[in-house]
């Protein structure tokens, strides 16, 4: 049967219009590439609640900004490489100094944006956004994880960087399943292998999962949606009960999932991993999956770094 | 205005100076030079216009005071002090370790700070953010922000002047400090502003031109500012004196961000002391 395949984009799309319903606070500031970032029915529907301020990304970060100072929840509204970098100090100042109640709510995720090529492809953000204090930083899997991940984000009292994607991905959860910010989802139990995994890649480590139980390896598989705060409880769990994990993610391998979950191993002296994510190269224009291949985020070579720590 | 409120008001500029030279001496480190070339408007905005209440920083209906140029923190910190935010005394800790009254405002740590800012070219969109919420809830505060004119290189005031523009925000007085000075030289020679008034004429503002140091014309263009509610945002563009009121400090680029020392300090009071206008008998 053929998996059902969704753009976590759109799970924004859909949250952030019945979060709007609900409390008139809930902003969206726009920059314009709201169709694109799926707030074209939050604009039709709750124009009272919609600001778009053009293509001014610093500036939408300091109008939402003041705008939280007043009480509203402001979510900035772009893709990843300019909702992260084009704007992080006016994060790191007006956001997440004064711990300020903006979301920055980013489409295009990752090499996600395959075919715009290199300038739109974020695989620095997430890393870049969990060195910044009070940051939280989340990467949802799916539709439904991201539809409701939105939610836990608006009511979370700070800062989040939302990251989305602007491919389809797999649907792994049903709807009104529950998320937390900083708690990891354990979405398979196994004693062999842990592999840890958030956003579009978490259903290659399903995949590879089965694969490897196939041949007799069980893994655990978690959805590490937040990478800050880290779930180090769900880690530790990982290192104490199997001490071999691997990391899977649509990121630079510096600094994302990977570097996190690596420095509580270093600190703890005990545990074996291995790193897959982008291996600190920027893309070209071409198909999403294939990018993938070029850096290693497959289920094959997921299956391969589970047999080598086993070994 | 009469002539004797418009004294008490130049009188209590001339205070603001004080404790701005007073704190930056003791403390041996901040920025004399725009703080003093701001001091007017700062006096004006807490001294006249702002509805604020000291005992409620965070009271939702108060007006608000965005300080762009962030480094200028002195005179606010002192017009908070003198309006009873905190007490006086806590001027004396400016940039020390534990102090509320950091070298750059931060609007966690002291009491009256609208926003955290100390980045220069960011504070306006903030002003903007907040001006805005008031139309979203139909509220009447308003809201002032102080720019730099060496901010105004940043991309930033002007994108943040669009959005002021397109949402009709005329609860939003923005004053800009023309000293004509920034830190490695003058404007002139490090990017020069042409025409500020111009500028953000082009942007949509309603602009007021003035001399930034006399109060009577700093009054005369914040009641037009306030009184005209035609949809469009207020620019005061104030043609100061970087180090007004210290002789020494008068203009030069050198006192951008340095302390006096005892002997300049003491020459400072003496001079700042001889501004105040006796009352009338």
């Amino acid at each position: 049967m053929e998996t059902k395949k969704i753009p976590t984009r759109n799970g924004f799309g859909e949250a952030i219009v019945e979060l709007g319903k609900e409390n008139r606070d809930i902003l969206v500031v726009d920059i314009d590439i709201g169709k694109s970032c799926k707030t074209g029915d939050f604009r039709k529907q709750l124009p009272e609640q919609y600001l778009n301020v053009g293509i001014a990304e610093q500036n939408g970060a300091g109008v939402a900004a003041g705008l939280a100072t007043c009480g509203k929840i402001p979510f900035v509204v772009t893709y990843a490489a300019f909702g992260s970098m084009r704007i992080c100090e006016m994060i790191r100042q007006e956001i997440a100094y004064p711990k300020l109640n903006v979301k920055i709510a980013c489409s295009h995720g990752g090499v996600t944006p395959a075919n715009d090529g290199a300038s739109h492809q974020a695989i620095e953000d997430m890393g870049i956004l969990r060195t910044i204090p009070n940051m939280t930083v989340v990467m949802p899997a799916d539709f439904a994880s991201a539809k409701a991940l939105v939610k836990a984000a608006a009511a979370w009292e700070g800062p989040v960087y939302l990251r989305f994607t602007r491919d389809a991905v797999p649907v792994i959860y049903g709807e009104g399943e529950s998320f937390e910010i900083g708690k990891a989802k354990q979405l398979r139990e196994g004693k062999d292998v842990a592999i840890l995994a958030n956003g579009d890649t978490v259903c290659l480590a399903l995949q590879a999962a089965e694969t490897l139980a196939a041949e007799g390896i069980e893994a655990r598989v978690l959805d590490v949606h937040t990478i800050k705060p880290l779930d180090e409880a769900a880690v530790n769990a990982c290192i104490g009960e199997i001490g071999k994990l691997i990391t899977v993610e649509d990121h630079n391998i510096l600094n994302g999932l990977g570097s996190a979950v690596a420095e509580i191993i270093a600190e703890r002296g005990e545990g074996k991993m291995k790193r897959i994510g982008i291996q600190d190269q920027f893309g070209q224009s071409a198909p999403y999956e294939r990018l993938l291949e070029m850096n290693g985020i497959t289920v094959e070579n997921i299956v391969v770094q589970a047999k080598t720590l086993l070994k | 205005m009469d002539a004797k409120e418009l004294t008490a008001l130049k009188n209590k500029a001339t205070e603001l100076r004080i404790r701005v030279v007073d704190m930056i001496w003791k403390a041996q480190s901040g920025h004399p030079g725009g703080s003093l070339s701001v001091a007017d408007f700062m006096t004006a905005c807490y001294f006249k216009y702002m509805n604020v209440d000291p005992a409620k920083p965070r009271w939702a209906d108060r007006d608000r005071f965005v300080l762009s140029k962030g480094h200028v923190c002195p005179a606010q910190y002192a017009a908070l002090a003198m309006k009873g935010f905190f007490p006086m005394e806590v001027l004396d800790t400016l940039r020390k370790e534990g102090s509320p009254l950091q070298g750059h405002p931060s609007m966690n740590k002291c009491p009256g700070i609208d926003i955290s800012t100390g980045s220069l070219g960011q504070g306006l969109a903030c002003a903007v953010g907040m001006a805005l919420a008031a139309k979203l809830d139909s509220k009447e505060y308003r809201v002032f922000s102080a720019v730099g004119d060496g901010e105004c290189n940043e991309g930033e005031i002007w994108e943040a002047c669009g959005t002021a523009h397109k949402y009709k925000l005329d609860n939003l007085v923005v004053f800009v400090d023309w000293n004509g000075l920034q830190l490695d030289g003058t404007c002139e020679e490090i990017m020069p502003p042409v025409s500020l008034a111009k500028k953000f004429e082009a942007f949509g503002f309603e602009v007021y031109e003035i001399d930034g140091n006399d109060m009577a014309q700093v009054v005369e263009a914040m009641d037009k500012a306030l009184a005209a509610k035609n949809g469009l945002p207020k620019c005061i563009v104030g043609k100061t004196v970087k180090g007004k009121g210290v002789s020494f400090m008068e203009n030069q680029v050198g006192w951008h961000g340095v302390a006096p020392n005892d002997e300049q300090y003491k020459q400072a009071m003496e001079e700042l002391n001889a501004l105040y206008i006796k009352e009338e008998a």
